[in-house]
C-alpha cells in the first residue's frame, strides 16, 4: 500500500526507509494484518507474523521515554543527546531532541519528527514542541 | 506446559558442578583471549579432578570470534561429542547449563567444560578497535546513528527511566557500586580493593547520564572455566558437588529501543523459570550473584528475580542493604563493578557462587549458605539467563 511515498528503490525495507529519508521523508510501517504501527521496519509484523506491512507517514509527534547526556568533550562534539522517542503511533525509536540543551531535555517532554541530512543521509531528529503547541495536542 | 515443567523438574540436580577455576584476573599483560581460557581450563579440569582427555563437552563464546569452539577444541586438544557455541553475551556461560544437564542426561556426553577467557584490558587489538569492527559485524542500523556510548548510554536510559517511574535515586545506585567495593576489599582476588564512598560515586565522572564511570564496570582481563558432570558420578569426585537445581533463559530484544519497559527486563522470565524448575523462592535463596555491568542492573534483577517488588530495589540496597552484613549478600566476590570484568561477566558470576557454596569464600564466605543464585545479563539488557545452586542438602 501507498507504495508512491516510496522512492523507487530496490532492496529490502531498510533501504526503502532509508532512501525515503534521504528524501526528506520519515515513514513506518503499519500491519496489514493485524493493525499494529511497526518501527523499525521489518519484512515480517513482530506481533503477527504477517507480511502485510504497508508505508505510512507519521504524525511525527512523540513523546521522550527516556534519556541521557553521553559526555564528550568539545573537540569529539561536545555534550550529545541521545533520546527514545515513543511516537504517538505506539512504536519506539531511538533519536535526539535538538533545539534545547542536551541536559535539558527531560522524559515526558513532547516532541515534533524533523528529517535533516548529515554527511547525505537523512535522520530523523525531533525538536521540543512548543508550550502552546503542547497544550493544543492534549 | 505442565508437561514441559514436569520434564524440566525431572533434571533438578541431574547435573552438578564439580570443577571451577579463574586465571589472570585483573591484569595479565602478554596473554591472549586463548591463553587465559585454557589456562583457566587446565585449573578447573584439575579442581574436578580429572584430566582434559576426561572432557567430552564443551560450552564456550568469544565477543569477537564468531567461530569460537573450533580453535578452543583444537587448543585443548578435545574431541567433544557435544558442543554448544551459544553466543548471546555475558549471560552465555550460565545460559550453556541446561542445555548442558540435558546432554549429560540423554549420555550424549559425560563431562562439560564450559569455558572463557578475555584479554580486553590489556590486548594490542583493544577495545576501540573492537567497537569499531563490531559497527560492521553486528549492526544496529537506527541506533548507531545517533552515537549513544554503548553498551553503557542503554543501561543509562534504563536507568533513568526507572528513576523517572520509580523515584530511584542516584544515592541509591550508588549503593550498589559501594556494597561490591566493600565485598571486593574482603576478596583478595578483586581489582579495585581500595575506599569508595556513596560520594565518590555521584561525584565521579559522568559519563552517560544519569550514571559515572564509577556506575560501570571494570574493564580486567581474566579468564574462568568450571567442570558440569551428572551427579551420581558427581558424588565420586573431590570437591563438594554444587548441584544445578534450575536453569532459565529469556531473550525480548537486541536493542535497547526495542525494549517494551526499561525498568522490566527478561529476568523476569528467566528468573521465574529457574525458581519453577528448583522448586525454590527467592526468600529460600541464601547468597546471590547477579551480573553488574552498571549499578542499574543490581536494582532491575533483585526487582525482576522477585527479591523485592518492582520499584523497591532502590529502598532494599539502601544502608548497606546487599553489602557485608546486609539484609541479602550480594555480588560477594565485587562483581563486576570491583572485582573482574573482561567483557562477557556471566562465568565469574557463576564461579563465585560456587565458591561459596563450597565454603571457600575466606574473610567474604556467607556463614552456612547451602543455595545461591547466579544471573547472566547480555547485550544491552538484551539475554538474561538465570541459575540456581544448591548443596547436597537441597536436592
Amino acid at each position: 500500500m501507498t507504495l508512491p511515498l516510496i522512492p523507487d528503490t530496490h532492496g529490502g525495507v531498510q533501504a526503502r526507509h532509508q532512501a525515503a529519508l534521504d528524501d526528506g521523508r520519515f515513514l513506518i510501517q503499519r500491519c496489514g494484518g493485524c493493525g499494529t504501527a511497526v518501527y523499525f521496519p521489518r519484512e515480517l509484523c513482530p506481533h503477527c507474523g504477517s507480511a502485510e506491512l504497508g508505508w505510512e507517514a507519521p504524525a511525527g509527534t512523540g513523546t521522550v521515554y527516556s534519556v541521557t547526556t553521553v559526555r564528550r568533550k568539545p573537540e569529539a562534539g561536545g555534550d550529545l543527546n541521545v533520546s527514545l522517542i515513543d511516537l504517538d503511533e505506539g512504536v519506539r525509536l531511538m533519536s535526539r531532541v535538538e533545539g534545547v540543551a542536551p541536559g535539558a531535555v527531560r522524559i515526558g517532554l513532547r516532541v515534533q519528527a524533523r528529517v535533516v541530512r548529515e554527511g547525505g543521509v537523512g535522520l530523523v531528529v525531533f525538536d521540543p514542541v512548543s508550550t502552546e503547541a503542547q497544550g493544543a495536542t492534549r | 506446559m505442565s508437561a514441559v515443567t514436569s520434564d524440566l523438574k525431572t533434571l533438578r540436580g541431574s547435573a552438578a558442578i564439580v570443577g571451577a577455576a579463574t586465571f589472570g584476573c585483573g591484569e595479565a599483560p602478554g596473554y591472549t583471549d586463548m591463553e587465559l581460557l585454557a589456562a583457566s581450563a587446565r585449573a578447573a579440569v584439575a579442581d574436578a579432578g580429572l584430566r582434559m582427555s576426561d572432557i567430552d563437552g564443551l560450552c564456550t563464546a568469544s565477543a569477537s570470534a564468531t567461530m569460537w569452539s573450533m580453535p578452543v577444541v583444537e587448543y585443548l586438544g578435545l574431541r567433544p561429542s557435544y558442543i554448544d557455541g551459544t553466543m548471546i553475551g555475558g549471560s552465555s556461560f550460565i545460559a550453556h547449563l541446561l542445555p548442558s544437564m540435558r546432554a549429560l542426561q540423554s549420555g550424549q556426553c559425560n563431562a562439560v567444560l564450559v569455558c572463557y577467557g578475555s584479554a580486553q584490558r590489556t590486548a594490542a587489538f583493544g577495545r576501540k578497535e573492537v567497537v569499531a569492527s563490531r559497527r560492521f559485524l553486528d549492526p544496529q542500523p537506527y541506533e548507531t546513528p545517533y552515537q549513544p556510548m554503548m553498551p553503557l548510554s542503554a543501561y543509562a536510559l534504563a536507568a533513568a527511566r526507572h528513576m523517572h517511574q520509580y523515584g530511584t535515586t542516584r544515592r541509591q545506585l550508588a549503593e550498589v557500586a559501594v556494597a561490591a567495593r566493600a565485598w571486593a576489599q574482603r576478596n583478595p582476588e578483586a581489582f579495585m580493593r581500595g575506599p569508595l564512598s556513596i560520594d565518590d560515586v555521584l561525584g565521579a565522572r559522568m559519563v552517560s547520564d544519569p550514571l559515572t564511570v564509577r556506575d560501570s564496570c571494570l574493564v580486567t582481563d581474566g579468564g574462568g572455566a568450571y567442570v558440569l558432570v551428572r551427579a551420581e558420578r558427581a558424588a565420586d569426585l573431590p570437591r563438594t558437588p554444587v548441584y544445578v537445581l534450575g536453569n532459565g533463559t529469556a531473550v525480548w530484544n537486541r536493542q535497547i529501543s526495542s525494549m517494551q519497559d526499561l525498568t522490566v527486563t527478561a529476568a523476569r522470565d528467566s528468573g521465574r523459570a529457574a525458581f519453577a524448575m528448583a522448586g525454590l523462592k527467592p526468600a529460600d535463596i541464601d547468597v546471590v550473584q547477579l551480573y553488574d555491568a552498571f549499578t542499574i542492573n543490581v536494582l532491575l534483577f533483585l526487582e525482576d528475580l522477585g527479591f523485592c517488588a518492582k520499584g523497591e530495589a532502590g529502598a532494599f540496597v539502601e544502608n548497606g542493604g546487599i553489602g557485608p552484613g546486609g539484609r541479602l549478600p550480594v555480588n560477594t566476590n565485587g562483581g563486576g563493578l570491583s572485582c573482574v570484568h573482561p567483557g562477557m561477566y556471566g562465568i565469574f558470576a557463576l564461579i563465585e557462587a560456587v565458591r561459596q557454596l563450597r565454603g571457600e569464600g575466606g574473610d567474604r564466605q556467607v556463614a552456612g549458605a547451602t543455595t545461591a543464585l547466579a544471573h547472566g545479563n547480555g547485550g544491552t539488557l538484551s539475554s538474561q539467563s538465570t541459575a540456581v545452586l544448591g548443596l547436597r542438602e537441597t536436592l
